[in-house]
């Protein structure tokens, strides 16, 4: 269980996040909505733990333990993964390279042992069924010269091959065409399970009719400024974000 | 892959500075008296049973020496060397000429043991039969301080006709060939250290590959200073004949002392019409401590001449040792259609100063050449990229490629870039691009969000940023190499 | 005993030393100057002209190059300068006329409001130490024999104040003209303060034939206050065969101003131009362009220090070259960051165009970097004209010669379209059409 409690977060002298909170139960799927520049990429950085951001009050808890002072390889060894809005070019660095880097330091971290190379292999395989990845992908280096698109499905990969406990996709959709976006949410899906939660971040509704959220939490300046069940999404897909941030000026 | 899991564990097993190659053997030696002189030049021809035109060429060099300066244009500071406080001579007692491995002085095996280079090759084909890959041998040549004790699979590559021994073999049994090429691409006036070298050269391998004859195997030569106060002068000349092809590695390591070590080679190459020769370095000399103190100071002239058509020489190098590096190897494109090629990873920590590049003199037409520099700064290095490349007025199609990009990895170094792009004429096409930056915020977020610690991260970064350039050495060399890029970088993130 | 190693000193040297010995008393300036030119001339003297041993000056070898050295300009008579004034009436307003390296202030028009113009030869005599001290502006890169020399003969330039706040619109025109008859050495210096958060645009022309004979050899100083945002161009067009021109330039940029330079030069004897450029206040962003056109036995050098010693600088260093027949095109450009400089920005791009086999093109892009968290780069590229697009424009039904001036145009005009003005980009790039259509002539 994902628990934000009363989170403050600011750049420099900008206030990004004000006093938020936000509850995701294990197994959940619950997908923040909301229009550019509310502070949604900001609250999946929070959480997987980049450094530019002052945390000026509240915890991030996951299965009750405050995470806000791991380091970010730390809080992916306890299970959180964040599928990037834009995946980052590693060069020189193949994918499958990176694949064993990541798990070894994850299973290192956890004190199991690493994998043997045929386990390793099998691990990688079906992950890239699942997401339809061909082999030779996995021999470029990470995300160099792949499309926008490409990037995601491929980040969406690494999602479902390291089976994190907690998973905040964020802004995934933008950028796939309607074929990679069933892909991407079939693979999703496939990894749903009771114990296994994901906050997913999406600026639009259509995301959410392919990877049905179990809640729907609409955030805007900086805060939640509304949750409930999957039908507010279409709601905002017809009314827009216009009275929320009409609200937050008034 | 493995390699990568294997930088991390070392990165994370050692401690700082740690340099594995530091041992100092207790082998009795024979040395010149200390200091430099005309008889201590007719002492060293002595020793190696010279001719005279050889001794006479040593003393030429030497007495135009005496009249030379020591270089000042290169980004490196240090004291300055005492060349009347150095032995220019020092062999191991037992290693005149040792016609077979079973007649090498055991402690020097079990020296070249500790370092992981294989010698006995009965052992070595054991092993690569086992492995079913027979492309996989290495023939090596190794020298210690100012002797090489040993070369191996010698007999192998005499039958295709390749010779591959010591230059002071070559002297006595190939006089003919080392009168010809000796001094004929690095003349004995070419440069301060240059000039030092001809008139003191020790050791160093000689390698010849007749006409239309592709070696059958790497060839390596493995250098080793151990006494102290003993600078190493080795020399390396290497010939492709006609439709030859070679391809040639070096290692070398020091112990670690506090005082600094001189070492200043010539290495020679010769490639006539379509031949090729590949030159890959991997230079783990001392680097000195942690507040800076020893470490090798390597002064090093390398050039190759593209003498005939269609030839091709290429330098790959890895430099992680050493105090200071000074070394440019560079190609003399004369050949009509004949290409240079230059690839570097030059990583330096603690104090290390390296100052490196190439030159690419394009005289021929439609040569072509390409130089993929890869700088890392670290901890309070100076490291610095220096080149030049220059076309003839005659040199018609000259083409160049040359990519430096530079790392740093803290603030209290520095990585520069000192290009010289000399085009004389119009039909020359050369492009040159560099960077500086840091490894991005971004990408090592991205890694540890994945679950790499910061070292890691930056260990893999690293890699990343040289693999164009680890591609170009041989498999196993590839492989050491990029543990020693982590090992290099120890310490170094904050 | 000490051996004092004295090189032999060239011909051209000799007469510098003699043209020093008989004009420092005529020289303007307080005692106090008068000391100073006498320890900068002992400077250049202990460093003689420079040759290729020294490493700014490794494509130009001066030693070699400069032959003789002319006698110093006469100062101009007020009736030679009187002749000039129908001509200088026909030029763009407001303007300052320098007549054969000397304030006109007759021949300039009048000054719009917040700018204050006084003679050099004036501020020298009235001797005020911190304009002495700004005059001097010799940060250590810029330790260099000739501006050395400079500092020691320095007959006139101009002081120009502009006031804090003061925005201008239209550029102000500095003008070199000249009335010597006889071929001739001059020496100027000249220096631009520019206050915080002012708006202000400077351009450098030729009247007649003034700046293109004989030997100069200008130092103009920029010290540009916080905030502001200058422009300044550059005009260096029509250099006679045997003519030697030195422009050294430095500029001191303060904390978020903007400062943009370009520069054009066609038909050079021998132009040396040396830009040192030196980002002091923080996040500041300056952009230095070149275009350099060059025919015959032509030698045009451009070389460039760029210091930044703040953080957040944004630097752009942009410079082309065209080479045809035996001319020699220099690009020398070294980024300097110092550890405080943290998010440093800083680019360079040099591109050749060798059109000759008898031309030549030396490039030297340099980094030194001593910052971590830095952005910088460079490139350099030579080579002909690309076949490619030739073909192109061929097919397109272009006949050769044109399409090739079509090319050579464009790549010329890229960088002077980024002027900023209108008016300065019309008649810039006239003078590239003109060189072209030299080019087409001959």
């Amino acid at each position: 269980m994902l628990e934000v409690k009363n989170l403050s977060v600011s750049i420099g002298d900008r206030e990004i996040l004000k006093d938020l909170n936000l509850t995701v139960a294990d197994g959940e799927v619950a997908a923040i909505m909301g229009p550019n520049g509310s502070g949604k990429s900001t609250l999946s950085y929070v959480i997987a733990g980049k450094r530019d951001y002052e945390v000026t009050s509240g915890e991030v808890l996951l299965d009750g333990e405050n995470v806000l002072d791991l380091s970010a390889d730390e809080r992916a060894a306890k299970g959180l993964f964040l599928a990037f809005q834009y995946p980052v070019e590693i060069p020189g660095v193949t994918t499958m390279t990176f694949l064993k880097a990541t798990l070894n330091a994850i299973r290192r971290q956890r004190g199991e042992p690493e994998l043997s190379i045929p386990d390793f292999m099998k691990r990688v395989n079906a992950a890239a069924a699942k997401l339809d990845i061909k082999s030779d992908l996995l021999k470029r280096a990470v995300n160099v010269g792949f499309s926008g698109g490409e990037k995601k499905r491929m980040d969406i990969f690494q999602m479902a091959f390291l089976e994190p406990r907690f998973a905040i996709l964020d802004e995934t959709d933008s950028g796939l065409d309607i074929d990679a976006l069933r892909i991407v949410a079939d693979g999703v899906n496939a990894l749903r399970t009771k114990t296994r939660s994901f906050l997913v971040i999406t600026h639009y509704q259509r995301l959410l009719e392919y990877i049905v959220p179990d809640k729907v939490h609409v955030m805007a300046g900086g805060r939640i400024v509304r949750s409930g069940s999957k039908e507010l999404a279409l709601e905002l897909e017809k009314n827009g974000y216009r009275d929320y941030v009409e609200a937050e000026v008034a | 892959m493995a390699a990568v899991q294997e930088t991390i564990d070392r990165v994370k097993s050692i401690d700082v500075s740690e340099y594995k190659y530091g041992f100092f053997s207790e082998i009795e030696s024979e040395k010149a008296p200390k200091g430099l002189n005309e008889d201590i030049v007719r002492f060293i021809s002595a020793k190696k049973n010279e001719p005279e035109w050889l001794t006479e060429w040593r003393l030429e060099a030497y007495r135009r020496w005496q009249t030379m300066q020591e270089p000042r244009w290169a980004r490196v500071a240090y004291a300055p060397i005492a060349y009347q406080d150095l032995y220019y001579y020092a062999a191991p007692k037992t290693a005149a000429g040792p016609k077979s491995l079973d007649e090498v002085d055991p402690e020097l095996l079990k020296v070249y043991e500790k370092l992981g280079i294989p010698l006995n090759e009965r052992a070595i084909l054991a092993g690569v039969e086992g492995a079913g890959e027979a492309s996989s041998r290495v023939a090596v040549d190794a020298v210690f301080d100012s002797v090489s004790v040993i070369t191996t699979f010698k007999e192998e590559l005499a039958k295709a006709g390749v010779i591959f021994c010591a230059i002071s073999e070559a002297v006595r049994t190939h006089p003919e060939l080392v009168r010809k090429y000796l001094g004929s691409v690095v003349p004995p006036t070419d440069n301060f250290f240059a000039t030092l070298n001809s008139a003191v050269f020790s050791d160093g391998s000689f390698v010849y590959v007749p006409p239309g004859v592709r070696c059958p195997m790497e060839l390596s030569t493995y250098f080793r200073i151990n006494e102290k106060n003993t600078g190493q002068f080795e020399r390396t000349l290497i010939i492709a004949d006609k439709g030859a092809y070679v391809s040639y590695l070096e290692g070398c390591t020091a112990p670690k002392r506090d005082e600094n070590q001189l070492h200043a080679a010539v290495v020679e190459l010769i490639a006539l019409d379509d031949a090729e020769i590949k030159y890959s370095t991997v230079q783990n000399w001392y680097p000195g401590d942690a507040e800076g103190k020893g470490g090798v100071y390597n002064f090093v002239t390398k050039r190759g001449d593209c003498r005939g058509a269609n030839s091709k020489i290429s330098w790959t190098q890895v430099e992680t040792g050493s105090a200071i590096t000074w070394k440019y190897p560079s190609c003399i494109l004369r050949g009509d259609n004949s290409r240079g090629e230059f690839y570097s990873i030059a990583i330096s920590n603690g104090h290390q100063q390296v100052d490196s590049g190439t030159k690419m003199i394009h005289l021929g037409k439609n040569t072509t050449s390409r130089v993929i520099s890869k700088g890392i700064a670290a901890g309070a290095s100076q490291n610095t990229y220096r080149g030049q490349i220059s076309s003839h007025r005659k040199a018609t199609g000259a083409r160049n490629f040359t990519n430096c990009d530079s790392l740093l990895i803290g603030n209290d170094c520095g990585a520069h870039t000192v290009p010289y792009i000399e085009a004389h004429n119009h039909s020359t096409q050369f492009e040159h691009e560099a960077t500086t930056s840091k490894i991005s915020e971004d990408q090592l977020f991205y890694c540890m969000q994945r679950g790499l610690n910061a070292e890691e991260a930056t260990a893999l970064i690293v890699n990343g940023f040289v693999r164009d350039v680890l591609q170009q050495l041989p498999m196993e060399f590839a492989v050491e190499a990029q543990k020693l890029i982590a090992v290099s970088l120890e310490g170094s993130v904050g | 005993m000490s051996i004092q190693i004295i090189p032999t000193a060239t011909a051209a040297e000799n007469a510098l030393a003699e043209a020093f010995r008989e004009a420092k008393a005529n020289l303007p300036g307080t005692a106090s100057v008068a000391e100073q030119r006498a320890q900068a001339f002992e400077a250049f003297a202990r460093a003689g002209l420079p040759n290729r041993r020294i490493e700014a000056w490794h494509y130009t070898d001066l030693r070699n190059l400069m032959r003789r050295a002319l006698p110093l300009a006469p100062l101009p008579s007020q009736a030679q300068i009187a002749k000039l004034a129908a001509e200088a009436a026909e030029l763009p307003s407001p303007r300052l006329v320098l007549v054969d390296g000397v304030f006109a202030p007759d021949l300039s028009g009048p000054l719009p409001a917040g700018v204050k113009v006084t003679s050099l030869a004036a501020a020298l005599a009235e001797g005020e130490p911190a304009l002495i001290e700004g005059l001097a502006a010799a940060w250590a890169e810029a330790d260099d024999a000739m501006v050395s020399l400079n500092a020691a003969l320095m007959q006139d330039g101009l002081v120009i104040d502009v006031a804090p706040g003061t925005v201008l619109e239209a550029p102000l025109h500095i003008v070199y003209a000249t009335v010597a008859s006889e071929p001739a050495a001059r020496f100027s210096r000249s220096l631009v303060r520019v206050g915080a958060g002012a708006t202000f645009r400077l351009n450098e022309m030729s009247l007649g034939q003034g700046g293109r004979t004989g030997q100069t050899n200008n130092v103009l100083i920029f010290d540009i206050g916080d905030n502001a945002n200058v422009a300044h161009s550059l005009s260096l067009t029509g250099t006679e065969p045997n003519s030697l021109r030195l422009e050294t330039f430095l500029v001191k940029v303060g904390a978020r101003a903007k400062f943009d330079s370009f520069a054009l030069i066609t038909g050079a004897g021998l132009v040396r131009r040396q830009i040192y450029k030196l980002f002091n206040g923080a996040d500041a962003k300056a952009s230095l362009r070149g275009v350099s056109l060059l025919r015959g036995r032509e030698h045009a050098d451009t070389t460039l220090f760029v210091r930044h010693s703040a953080p957040g600088c944004e630097g752009r260093q942009n410079f082309r070259y065209i080479l045809d027949d035996e001319a020699t095109g220099v690009f020398q450009g070294k980024i300097v960051v110092d550890r405080i400089a943290q998010k440093t920005d800083g680019r360079m791009l040099a591109k050749a165009l060798v059109l000759s086999d008898e031309a030549t093109m030396n490039s030297r892009p340099e980094l030194e970097i001593f910052a971590d968290d830095v952005a910088c780069g460079h490139g350099a590229t030579i080579g002909g004209l690309s076949e490619d697009q030739l073909f192109y424009l061929q097919s397109r039904g272009l006949p050769a010669h044109e399409a090739e001036a079509l090319l050579l145009e464009a790549f010329a005009a890229e960088l002077v379209d980024e002027i900023g003005d209108e008016d300065l980009i019309a008649a810039y790039r006239a003078d590239v059409a003109a060189w072209l259509a030299g080019r087409a002539d001959a």
